[in-house]
């Protein structure tokens, strides 16, 4: 604080500061006169002032420093924290003006978890809060303790809120309305004293005083949100009465708001309700009211078709009104909480919904939108994915992209679970990039490679689309769009045997408008030509080969079987992969892969000497340019490129004649190389794989790093091969790197890889995964990852899951990894209820004294809770054996054993209750007992043996007073 | 947050998992917040109650009256409303209420001064 040192070096105030003190309204004046800029200087001036006033010893001067302390800090947002000392200082004070200034200035500096001046204050709001002083103090503390009580406050001064809440005093204080609302605070911050609390407020229903009633009701209300209702439903019968009797909306809303807690819990409450709300559905007039109800019946009775149904039509006259926001809002609000098993009730005002997509009002806009979006099922994800993207095309910027999030996040959710046809879905992506205000880059990048990796028969079309975002220009300068473009890149890249054009392709991620890009996605771009021209030569060969084949096939079989040998030789490091090209186009494999290489084949020009030198020609020019570029990932995979194609233009025999590839196999054998390298499929990856693999003996993760650098030091001269690296690919890498060392162009390069091979992954491919892209799966892990990778690959084939097909087009394969990852959440929501069990048990045991006659509910309710009672001791040893202290004596029983009862204390339990219903229970446990076996002569005696033997569950006694 | 809010809109901003509930009279803003399961329209009315017991009290409430009677608006808020419940819905009895507390206070304050003035005079 600015004036904090000046007042601490001041002297005691004297009575010249308080004869000239500023009053509120000079500082206020001062403050609004001020000119612009000075209002710093201005407030820490005042501050200064009040710190001074505030230590005065006349209580004047105190509470006018005091006061105009408060309005700095409420208006200004000043820390008035530090007076909450002066503040209770001036608490004692007798007139009526200082007092409320102090419990003002109080109410509004106290926190209970950080003022540490709070204990100071027991005694006093002890005194004001005695029937001995007047009810304006009584009220000024009990409205300090509805703001800032502390949990020992609560405990210590609860007593002293029964003279208050009780009925019995003479007159009625009129403050029990207030200490009610106090009471409630006091439960919810300390469970301890609900014993004490909470019979006094359950009489405050049971009051002539609307007021009262209200109170206790809304404290009621407020009970039953927050934590576990059950142990309210004993109270129903006193709810429903006042629900019957009471006219005023304010106690129907809150009685409706506990209504709709206790329903779902007992249905014949909710039979029960059924009429009552039907007819508030149709008669009132207030809208508040209404839309209570219309709450209640859609989160208490979903089950009674006709209460929902005439909700329903509420809720259809509130979407419709015109000049009513709020009611337009609520209505959707509304309509969302009704579950899908309703979803009806929205497919009929489904006009309305759509329409609300335009209204003005943002806040609407966004409640139709998830509305619709909870709405989505895998029958209707179709219609509404469309018209939510094209509406998306006509509204502003930060709807729009509120549309695609929704629209991304429902069909990707749970891996896809909506979508069946992936084809149509791949192309809305598309439709989703090119929206102008897209800023959903990242989603949508991250959709496409993984439907990539995912569902294979995704992939023509994701090539298809990813062709028509590579080829447009236009979407090269968007910023936002450069995500999308890498993976779109990426894709066409990975599997580009799907590609109609690949030289079109080649254009397109060499036109010169791709300077615009950021250098990562570049390097992307790069990569995709890299695979592509392997892929064309890898075709342009097998053409040759099949023609040859077929020729010379037919004379001698053992011809063409030598040749597939010497290919097999050539390329032996590869052929376990089992999909590399070569061996499988000759028609002996069928494989999935090949044999769609092969048609798509088919139908696409083949490639010729001149289109390939021309693509060729092409890339040179191109790559040239970026083999200086200064950013190294742009700059390394130019030069990859190019040393492919030098290595390529080494060899002569190839352009002279085709049948040259035969004689000379050298091109054939780079070219395998390569496209082996490429063609193994890459898989989406277990979020939990890394934890999977098993620490290798010897290896401490913790141990200190600082020696790595020696160890690098050493190292430097050869790759370190120690790091695991799937062995197969580590291979692929180094025969690619003696191959391509060959060329002038690319020893350097070489080179580097070799000096820093630490720092790359082995291949190309997976050099590309590192950068933008979700590290793919490599099945072919080293033998230490045994069992993880073994568990990877049985993952990725047999996770297809059931589902039914009900659509024309079979659901392609989904893989999915990760099954049980949902399973976490459910600790969490464990650990929030465990927080409402104290008060609930609480309440529960009140209850139980309360209703001191054993009855086969109680009896079911009395093992839940004696259960929760063992619980709460280990969790709060204190509070039980305080709770005992308070507890009386039938309570006690309970907690001994919950059996062994005697006739007089129960007896005891009796009188407190009203005798009506005593009668009709005593009614009812007679019944009951008749059946039993044993039969007693007295009263009591069957009671207990009912307890003790009446195991079968039966209705609650307490509902039998509704029905 | 509100105020960036034209005339013709809801009443209600999502805030925090809260709801904030606003409404707007002339230059004056009143906003609430609340749980997500509490009545919207309920509030809406509070705050209409609110504002009808302020217009009584001042007379035709504006921004000045509440500046400069912050601590006044406290007051009669702490009448209407007590731990975020509602508890007194009649505008009679809260005006009442708020008056008997005023003339008590006037009578504190006659009494503080004329004893102040004795003292100032003493010391004179």
């Amino acid at each position: 604080m600015a004036g904090g040192s000046s007042s601490s070096t001041a002297s005691t105030p004297s009575l010249v500061d308080s004869l000239f003190q500023r009053s509120l309204d000079d500082l206020i004046k001062s403050l609004r006169s001020q000119l612009a800029g000075t209002e710093p200087v201005l407030l820490s001036r005042a501050l200064a002032e009040i710190r001074r006033e505030i230590r005065s010893s006349d209580p004047d001067t105190k509470a006018i420093a005091l006061q105009k302390l408060t309005y700095l800090s409420s208006l200004y947002g000043l820390d008035a924290s530090w007076a909450a000392f002066h503040a209770l200082e001036l608490l004692p004070s007798s007139s009526l003006l200082h007092k409320r200034l102090a419990y003002l200035a109080a109410s509004l500096s106290f926190h209970p978890s950080t003022t540490d001046v709070i204990p100071l204050s027991t005694h006093q709001l002890r005194k004001d809060l005695s029937p001995s002083s007047p009810p304006h103090f009584s009220s000024l503390a009990l409205h300090l303790l509805s703001l800032s009580a502390s949990p020992d406050l609560a405990r210590h001064l609860a007593p002293d809120l029964l003279p208050l809440l009780s009925p019995r005093s003479s007159p009625p204080s009129p403050l029990r309305p207030k200490a009610a609302a106090v009471a409630l605070r006091a439960l919810s911050l300390c469970p301890d004293v609900v014993p004490l609390l909470f019979k006094p407020l359950v009489d405050c229903l049971s009051s002539p005083d609307p007021r009262v009633v209200s109170a206790a009701v809304g404290a009621f209300a407020e009970l039953a949100s927050s934590g576990d209702p059950s142990p309210y439903l004993h109270l129903a019968p006193e709810f429903y009465r006042v629900l019957a009797d009471s006219r005023s909306n304010w106690i129907l809303i809150k009685l409706l708001k506990i209504f709709a807690r206790l329903a779902p819990l007992e249905p014949r409450l909710a039979a029960r309700l059924v009429d009552p709300l039907c007819d508030l559905l149709r008669r009132s007039s207030a809208q508040s009211l209404v839309f209570e109800c219309v709450r209640t019946v859609f989160s208490g009775l979903p089950d009674h078709d006709r209460a929902v149904r005439l909700a329903v039509d509420k809720v259809r006259e509130f979407l419709a009104s015109a000049d009513d926001p709020n009611l337009r809002y609520l209505g959707l609000r509304a309509l969302s909480m009704l579950g899908p098993p309703h979803s009806w009730a929205v497919e009929e005002s489904r006009e309305a919904v759509t329409r609300s997509l335009a209204d003005p009002d943002p806040n609407i806009r966004r409640e139709a939108l998830r509305l619709i979006m909870g709405m989505v099922f895998d029958s209707n994800v179709f219609e509404i994915s469309i018209l939510l993207v094209n509406y998306a095309l006509k509204s502003d910027p930060i709807f729009a992209n509120d549309i695609l999030d929704a629209v991304l996040t429902t069909c990707g959710r749970n891996v896809y679970e909506l979508i069946v046809d992936f084809d149509w879905y791949v192309s809305l992506l598309g439709e989703m990039a090119r929206n102008p205000h897209c800023t959903r880059g990242e989603e949508i990048e991250r959709q496409l490679v993984d439907i990539g990796l995912r569902v294979r028969d995704a992939r023509p079309e994701l090539v298809r689309v990813a062709r028509d975002l590579l080829i447009d220009p236009a979407l090269l300068g968007n910023p936002f769009l450069c995500r999308i473009l890498s993976a779109a890149a990426w894709v066409s890249g990975e599997y580009v045997e799907f590609s109609r054009k690949p030289l079109e392709l080649v254009e397109a991620l060499l036109q010169p408008r791709t300077s615009l890009l950021p250098p990562l996605v570049r390097a992307v771009y790069i990569q995709a030509v890299f695979k592509v021209i392997v892929f064309c030569f890898n075709t342009y060969i097998d053409q040759l080969e099949i023609s040859q084949l077929s020729s010379l096939g037919n004379s001698t079989t053992g011809g063409a079987s030598s040749v597939i040998e010497s290919k097999s030789a050539a390329a032996a490091s590869c052929i376990a992969d089992g999909i590399t090209g070569i061996e499988s186009n000759d028609g002996i494999a069928t494989g999935d892969k090949p044999a769609s290489l092969f048609s798509s084949m088919e139908n696409k020009d083949p490639f010729t000497y001149e289109s390939l030198t021309k693509m060729l020609i092409l890339i040179e020019t191109a790559v040239d340019l970026l083999a200086e570029n200064d950013e190294v990932e742009v700059q390394e995979r130019a030069r990859n490129v190019l040393g492919l194609i030098h290595m390529l233009r080494e060899v002569p025999t190839w352009k002279t004649e085709e049948q040259g590839f035969i004689k000379d196999n050298r091109i054939g054998e780079i070219v395998n190389l390569l496209q082996s390298m490429f063609s193994e499929e890459l898989g989406p990856v277990s979020v939990n794989a890394q934890k999977r693999v098993p620490v290798p003996e010897g290896l401490v993760l913790e141990e200190n790093l600082a020696n790595l650098a020696w160890t690098l030091a050493e190292d430097d001269t050869a790759p370190s091969m120690s790091i695991s690296f799937s062995l197969r690919s580590h291979q692929h890498g180094e025969t690619k790197d003696d191959a391509v060392s060959s060329v002038q162009s690319t020893s350097l390069l070489a080179e580097h890889r070799k000096r820093h091979g630490l720092y790359y992954l082995p291949a190309e491919k997976d050099e590309t995964e590192s950068n933008d892209y979700p590290r793919a799966n490599d099945p072919l892990l080293p033998a230490s990852q045994g069992d993880a990778s073994e568990d990877l690959v049985r993952l990725t084939d047999q996770s297809m899951i059931p589902r039914k097909v009900k659509h024309s087009k079979p659901r392609p394969v989904v893989i999915k990894l990760d099954e049980g990852d949902a399973v976490l959440t459910s600790p969490l929501t464990a650990v929030k209820e465990s927080k409402d069990d104290l008060l609930s048990g609480a309440i529960h045991d009140v209850l139980l004294g309360k209703e001191g006659k054993p009855s086969s509910s109680q009896k079911r309710y009395l093992d839940k809770s004696s259960q929760r009672r063992v619980k709460d001791v280990s969790d709060n040893g204190e509070s039980i054996s305080l709770s005992k202290e308070n507890l009386d004596l039938g309570d006690k029983e309970h907690r001994s054993s919950g059996s062994r009862r005697s006739k007089h204390r129960s007896h005891g339990k009796e009188r407190h209750r009203s005798p009506q219903k005593n009668e009709e229970k005593e009614e009812k446990n007679h019944r009951n007992s008749t059946r039993s076996s044993h039969h007693h002569e007295r009263h009591k005696h069957r009671q207990r043996g009912e307890a003790l033997l009446n195991v079968a569950p039966q209705a609650p006694v307490i509902q039998d007073f509704l029905l | 947050m509100i105020l960036t809010r034209g005339p013709k809109l809801c009443n209600f901003v999502e805030w925090k998992g809260l709801k904030a509930v606003y409404r707007r009279y002339a230059s004056l803003y009143f906003c609430m917040c609340i749980d997500a399961d509490d009545n919207e329209l309920e509030i809406l009315e509070i705050i209409h109650h609110f504002v009808e017991i302020l217009d009584r009290y001042f007379g035709s409430v504006c921004e000045l009256d509440l500046i400069f009677n912050f601590h006044k608006a406290y007051y009669i808020l702490d009448e209407i409303l007590i731990a975020g419940e509602l508890q007194e819905s009649s505008k009679k009895t809260v005006a009442r209420l708020i008056a008997a507390q005023d003339s008590l206070v006037e009578t504190a304050k006659e009494q503080a001064s004329s004893i102040s003035n004795m003292i100032a005079q003493a010391t004179k």
